[in-house]
């Protein structure tokens, strides 16, 4: 346990120390404020602009997106794990499709999806579901794959039905791995949307960094950035922990 | 006796290798007629149906400007998994090995791995400068964490008899790693450069469809700006064939080394 601490106060001081030694370089001129801008000002051009409200429809904008892509990507992708499951054969089939997906940068399609959709919100939320979906189907299979027969034996043996099988049973002997396939598919969805935006798009916080790039707007453009990655860090931190206690549960009760 | 049995798994085996090449050539068709589906559906204006790609990419393997940028694209590449892949398999056996900076170490790098880094371009364009450097910068930061954590996690995962025996045999630090540490975690590491080797190639590609002049990521996102619906189809099926293709042989090459390990 104290060592944990201890590991936990060297990580602490090692983030500050990068962050102020960025700091110390900005201010004393080693580094170009045209290149980097002190960690102080990015977060002062955070509060900025948040707090002004010029970035409300930007956030409303991405986010919504990132939402819809991820509801639809849990929901595609857990009903694809279970038909797969459920017929082997076709899971034979598409097996190496599976297994070499995510060496493919799933980001080349997104000019043929703008092309094929129109610049606006679908062909970010398609490549949004593209590149989460298969997550959830790798990571519902796993999960199915996992509840033990022992189990399914008992539920049998107590004559449940297939549905409280399914929510007494499955769901939570499973839930462990689905969760982490979710936690993934939130990550992928989220690097798919912003990425989408900030190579072609007319709106969104993504397009609104490679704007002010463009524009030389640096304090600006640092203080999205600092506000997309927060974001991004704190929702991808609060899954970690859910996965955390979900596997902890699981194997203390 | 024993020679049916032989015969039996033998041909089982080669039954199984059959339904394998079946099933595969199943997929390709598959996915060959969701392509046309497409492209018909579409009538051509996002992606053009197979036969018409596969003869403009013939016609297009033979001009020099494809050759120039995919040598571009190449270049970027090659260095920034040469550079990611290195690094991540030194930083990856420090941190397996001095198990306190390796704590401390896996939570940001995982954090790190996890962000859209995409946001970070600019910084990248800005530190570096238009032009391959800051391509190869953005592979590397793509692909380096993943190296890294698979280094690590394969030395951490090593039967401590190994590096006994290596002190035993007062081997030097760089003799350890060479001869027991290295051929030790091969699959592990053999899966990482697989890992690597896909992110690298997005960040490179990223790098080039966002503000670049060359590659091949410029080629595609050029070509669905002047509407040659043809050349950008034919820039995806390549890369799309590529990793693919280097995928299926590093696993097999990942299935290989475990077996002989174990």
């Amino acid at each position: 346990m104290k060592r944990r601490r201890a590991v936990l106060l060297v990580r602490i001081a090692v983030l500050a120390g990068l962050v102020l030694l960025l700091e110390i370089c900005c201010r004393a001129g080693i580094i170009d404020p045209l290149t980097v801008i002190p960690p102080s000002d990015m977060v002062a051009s955070m509060i900025e602009q948040v707090s002004s409200g010029e970035l409300d429809e930007g956030i409303i904008q991405t986010f919504s997106t990132i939402a819809l892509a991820f509801v639809l990507a849990v929901g595609l992708g857990t009903f694809g794990g279970v038909l797969l499951h459920r017929w082997s054969r076709l899971r034979d089939i598409v097996d190496p499709l599976l297994a070499s997906y995510y060496s493919v940068p799933t980001f080349i399609f997104y000019p043929l999806l703008v092309a094929l959709l129109g610049l606006g919100k679908a062909p970010l939320v398609s490549l949004g579901v593209l590149s989460a979906a298969p997550a959830v189907v790798i990571g519902t299979l796993s999960g199915l794959d996992g509840v033990s027969p022992v189990l399914l034996k008992l539920a049998r043996v107590q004559r449940l039905g297939p549905a409280r099988t399914l929510w007494w049973i499955v769901l939570p002997d499973a839930l462990p791995r689905l969760f982490s396939g979710f936690k993934l598919a939130l990550s992928y969805a989220l690097i798919g949307v912003i990425a989408g935006e900030f190579i072609l798009s007319g709106t969104g916080l993504g397009y609104s960094i490679s704007y002010a790039y463009q524009s030389f707007d640096n304090r600006g453009m640092y203080g999205l950035m600092l506000f997309v990655l927060l974001v991004a860090v704190i929702a991808n931190g609060i899954l970690y922990v859910g996965e955390g206690r979900l596997a902890r549960r699981r194997s203390t009760g | 006796m024993s020679d049916l049995s032989i015969e039996d798994s033998s041909s089982k085996v080669v039954r199984a290798r059959r339904t394998r090449a079946f099933d595969a050539a199943l997929l390709t068709l598959l996915m060959l007629a969701v392509w046309q589906a497409i492209g018909v559906w579409t009538k051509g204006v996002a992606i053009s149906p197979p036969s018409q790609t596969v003869a403009y990419l013939f016609d297009l393997l033979r001009t020099p400007m494809f050759w120039d940028h995919g040598a571009a694209t190449m270049y970027a590449f090659l260095l920034a998994f040469l550079l990611s892949s290195l690094m991540g398999l030194l930083l990856g056996l420090i941190f397996g090995l001095h198990r306190f900076t390796g704590e401390v170490a896996e939570p940001i790098l995982a954090g790190f791995y996890t962000i859209p880094k995409v946001t970070l371009y600019p910084v990248v364009l800005l530190l570096f400068g238009l032009g391959m450097s800051a391509k190869v910068a953005f592979g590397v930061m793509h692909g380096l964490v993943p190296m890294t954590l698979f280094t690590l996690g394969a030395v951490r995962g090593l039967s401590p008899v190994l590096i006994r025996t290596a002190k035993v045999l007062r081997l030097s630090p760089a003799r350890t790693m060479l001869w027991v540490l290295l051929p030790a975690c091969l699959p592990d590491v053999i899966n990482g450069l697989r890992i690597s080797f896909s992110l690298t190639m997005l960040g490179v590609l990223i790098g080039e469809m966002f503000s670049s002049q060359r590659g091949l990521g410029f080629l595609l996102v050029n070509g669905m700006a002047q509407h040659n619906v043809p050349l950008s189809t034919a820039v995806v099926l390549i890369i799309v064939v590529v990793s693919i293709a280097t995928n299926t042989l590093m696993l097999r090459l990942g299935r290989l080394t475990s077996h002989r390990t174990n």
